[in-house]
């Protein structure tokens, strides 16, 4: 059924008007002063919009009515925890004692926030079962990264770095290993997963020589599946001379269950905006903590935070830290909303959150395993990795099948991920999603592969409901427009 | 909790349904020996009222810029952020999507960003923008690593002006993948010795205004760049180029900055916002996201992520850069606030900007400050004063003003040198204030 045609947003910069503007703003009460004389060479003004600020308001409100998030519905893009963002979260990380702080202000004037932060860290130290947590890392990626720097800095330090300069990371990884290993100057290879989702144990002990620096895996892998054998795994590696990194973009399948520094991992980075709730931000800002085992600890990055009986202090004169990472103290605001999030649920409360998570995962993936089959037929954790290779006949693809989801109301799973599974459809309800809720979106996936076989078209063609359909990618390369000042001023000539 | 719906009768059918007894039956495949068997040994929950007051009375143990007068600066500003930037960013539409990978359903976030690409771009008078990096520090790393694989050189020549973390995020990111980063002196307060560039530098870096709020000569740098055949590298800061000629007048090569002075709180520093332009001619180069317009199979206008098959996601160990996740919401954020301000309020904000800064320069002159460097300056300056500036900092903190930025720990020899910034929200009687603290703290 063809909804009602939404006419296209348009640009904001069709809406500019010269002399508008969208806020009475702060003017300097000092002397007036010759700007040339003062700078030099002024340059022409700045194109920005001239818009007032009730239109500006409508602008982005309506843009945000063309925008899909968790608020809006059930959201189960696997592998990124897409669960809800508390409102007391928000709260908190906007009380002036924590938005109006400068970075480099005198420490003894933010005992609070490195409160907040060693706060954090404590938890995440006793969730995790590492020594070790530092903050400074501002995203996922970047936590990956961060373990790297270590690892190599920890191969240095014993004369090993320019013989160990192989990072292993299996076929299955998310697409950041292998370009973080890239970034921290290592070549990648690959390890093959086994018949039953696990790492090949045996291609693995081929691989494991001198040369090896490290080898990074996903727990529970990106199957969603326990990777059962990893204390081996571990003890194989270390036994190399190498060191294992575990990716925690999956922790949420864990926490107050089993613990990835009791698992034998020497580093693992942790996604606050995942496990820990703090908001995704239409892309970011994510909050990549890390932990580390004790061996790691010199090579922290810097400054580290540090308590002494008269405060919490920033250590940066450690003479093995790889050094700074990022431009100040890490994700501070980000840390404010997980110490509320980990604080509301507390020791009780922590473990439910994995409990829950799973029986969410399991049963979506009973309730479709007529229609979608598992790509492995095992108790899966957060997430299940489910393929639609049964309609592959039908001419339908697994981006078909979520496309159609969204006319039905829902956003779409994880496509084509993990590249090892055909048509992969990966679901991550998590915890924060009622039975109702799993049902209504079983229903219509179980709905919509009855349509793969009756109509197929209706797959193809959709998503009919939304103010655009499937967009043309070639010719968005091939036309490439980032730039509307560049595409579009002398067409408009407004400006 | 309320976040966990599960009844006890929904978790009984949704055992039924999995076909298991229990819930601890879903975590057999996890070894025994690997399993938790004790309570964590963390804190019991808080209700939501004791948790707010938890999180209060920890902020109340700062001293916030609501208890003092700001003339701290060193690349985080406290700058005017219209209401209009709140009201927008904390809509859930926004604020709890995630990266637009399905662009039917995600129009919202995908124009905001092409409006925030173009906007960026027309302010550093550069081709092209990503959708943000992770901030100022991390952009320079990006956009010198890039120079190295558009150059195929393996040397970074960088101003000592540039702010020390961002040199030494840089001198991080190159340690790892075998890049060598060569200091180049800045004893004048502007980078010098830009004649002893050799054939192997990849890229020449600055920042403009420079870490001492001078404003770089450009010109002359990009000059000693084409000498060499290296790229030229500028961090700018956004509000200095509502003024001052963009170094894409200059030919920058790639242009990348820190955004939090666009709507952005100083949060201690986190979350900020990257920004990173080029030329088009290196757009196959470009670390992380960019979002294109293009048409659907009808013909309507809509807006996807293109060019992906530079990202990790596609390209795994090839990609031009580990980044995925970026700073989405912030850049949201910086959008709203360059529509807010416009064409004619950037403008107003650097002059008024500009005024308070010579208006201090010469009251804290005045006072028995001296200016350390000769050029000219935007918004930040160097003070050299007759004793420890630390000493200084602190005595005026206790009168309620938080100075500047001492700068004995990041250059040796300017023990006595503060280094202080003012905004164009800071008032005639405050620096009257500033000045006259000075003048009673010096005497002592």
């Amino acid at each position: 059924m063809r909804m009602k045609a939404v006419p296209a947003p348009q640009s904001v910069f069709e809406k500019s008007s010269p002399g508008r503007i969208g806020c009475n703003l702060p003017k300097a009460d000092t002397p007036q002063v010759d700007l040339a004389s003062a700078v030099g060479r002024v340059r022409a003004a700045v194109e920005w919009p001239e818009i007032s600020e009730l239109d500006l308001i409508r602008h982005f409100t309506n843009l945000s009515h063309v925008n899909y998030g968790i608020e809006t519905g059930f959201y189960p893009l696997g592998s990124c925890t897409m669960k809800y963002n508390p409102k007391i979260n928000e709260k908190a990380a906007s009380l002036p004692g924590f938005t109006a702080l400068h970075p480099m202000q005198p420490v003894p004037t933010v005992q609070g926030m490195l409160e907040v932060i060693w706060e954090v860290q404590s938890f995440l130290k006793e969730i995790t079962g590492f020594e070790e947590i530092t903050m400074q890392p501002v995203a996922g990626a970047h936590g990956e990264l961060t373990c790297l720097m270590l690892i190599k800095a920890y191969h240095d330090s014993k004369g090993e770095g320019e013989t160990r300069k192989v990072v292993l990371v299996p076929d299955s990884a998310h697409g950041t290993n292998p370009a973080s290993a890239a970034r921290c100057g290592y070549e990648v290879k690959s390890v093959p997963t086994d018949a039953n989702g696990n790492t090949d144990i045996a291609a693995l002990q081929s691989m494991l020589d001198g040369s090896v620096a490290a080898f990074m895996v996903t727990n529970p892998s990106t199957l969603g599946l326990f990777e059962v054998n990893i204390h081996e795994i571990c003890e194989m590696v270390h036994a190399a001379g190498g060191q294992v990194f575990c990716d925690g973009a999956n922790m949420n399948a864990m926490v107050g269950t089993t613990r990835p520094g009791d698992h034998g991992f020497d580093c693992m980075h942790l996604n606050l905006h995942k496990t820990f709730s703090t908001p995704h931000g239409g892309g970011g800002p994510g909050c990549g903590a890390i932990g580390l085992k004790r061996h790691l600890e010199p090579f922290m990055p810097s400054p580290v935070l540090v308590r002494a009986d008269s405060g919490f202090g920033l250590d940066a004169t450690r003479p093995l830290s790889i050094g700074r990472v990022s431009s100040f103290h890490g994700q501070a605001l980000m840390a404010v909303r997980a110490l509320t999030y980990l604080s509301a649920y507390g020791q009780e409360g922590l473990p439910e959150i994995s409990k829950s998570a799973v029986i969410n995962a399991n049963y979506v993936k009973a309730r479709l395993k007529d229609a979608l089959p598992a790509a492995y037929d095992r108790p899966c954790m957060h997430e299940c990795v489910l393929t639609a290779s049964p309609y592959k006949k039908n001419g339908i693809r697994a981006l078909d099948i979520s496309k159609r989801l969204i006319d039905y109301g829902f956003h779409p799973p994880t496509n084509y991920f993990p590249l090892i599974v055909p048509e992969a459809l990966m679901i991550e309800p998590t915890e924060t999603e009622s039975k109702e809720t799993l049902d209504a979106f079983c229903d219509a996936l179980i709905e919509i592969c009855k349509e793969a076989e009756t109509d197929p078209d209706l797959l193809h063609n959709a998503p009919q409901t939304q103010i655009v359909g499937r967009l043309d990618e070639a010719a968005a390369v091939k036309n490439l427009d980032v730039n509307w000042h560049a595409t579009h001023r002398d067409k408009v000539g407004a400006l | 909790m309320p976040y966990i719906p599960h009844t006890e009768e929904d978790r009984r059918q949704m055992l039924e349904t999995i076909g298991v007894q229990a819930v601890e039956d879903l975590f057999r495949e996890i070894p025994p020996s690997l399993r938790l068997k004790r309570p964590l040994n963390v804190p019991k929950g808080l209700d939501e009222h004791r948790l707010y007051g938890h999180l209060r009375d920890l902020s109340e143990k700062n001293v916030d810029l609501s208890r003092v007068t700001c003339f701290l600066g060193a690349g985080i500003y406290d700058r005017y952020i219209p209401s209009s930037v709140g009201a927008v960013i904390s809509r859930g539409e926004f604020l709890t999507a995630y990266t637009p990978y399905q662009p039917e359903v995600s129009q919202g976030l995908l124009q905001t960003i092409y409006e925030f690409q173009s906007m960026v771009a027309e302010l550093y008078g550069m081709d092209v923008s990503n959708a943000s990096m992770y901030d100022g520090a991390t952009a320079i790393a990006e956009a010198a690593i890039m120079a190295t694989y558009v150059t195929k050189r393996r040397v970074v020549a960088v101003s000592e002006a540039i702010h020390p973390h961002y040199r030494q995020v840089l001198d991080t990111y190159c340690w790892s993948m075998g890049i060598e980063v060569r200091g180049l002196p800045a004893a004048s307060g502007a980078t010098e010795d830009l004649d002893s560039l050799g054939q192997d530098v990849a890229a020449v870096v600055v920042q403009y205004p420079n870490f001492f709020g001078t404003i770089e000569d450009l010109g002359a740098v990009k000059d000693a760049a084409r000498r060499v055949g290296a790229m030229f590298l500028v961090s700018a800061d956004p509000i200095a180029c509502g003024v001052l000629p963009p170094p894409g007048e200059f030919d920058a090569d790639i242009v990348t900055g820190e955004g939090q002075p666009l709507g952005i709180p100083m949060g201690f520093g986190g979350p900020l916002l990257g920004l990173f332009t080029c030329k088009r001619e290196f757009v196959r180069q470009i670390p992380g996201r960019i979002v294109g317009r293009t048409t659907d199979h009808e013909g309507r206008p809509g807006y996807t992520m293109t060019l992906r098959t530079r990202e990790q996601d596609i390209r795994r160990e090839k990609a031009t850069s580990n980044i995925c996740t970026n700073e989405a919401l912030m850049g949201v954020a910086a959008t709203v606030y360059m529509c807010a301000v416009g064409k004619n309020g950037l403008r107003s904000v650097a002059e008024s900007t500009v005024r308070n800064t010579q208006y201090a320069l010469q009251k804290l002159t005045e006072a028995g400050g001296k200016q350390r460097f000769k050029g000219k300056v935007f918004g930040e300056f160097v003070l050299d004063l007759p004793r420890s500036a630390t000493a200084v900092r602190d005595a005026l903190l206790a009168k309620g003003i938080l100075a500047g930025l001492p700068l004995g720990p990041y250059y040796p020899g300017m023990e006595n040198s503060l280094l202080v910034a003012v905004t164009e929200i800071r008032t005639k009687s405050e620096i009257d204030q500033f000045a006259a603290e000075l003048k009673s703290a010096l005497a002592q």
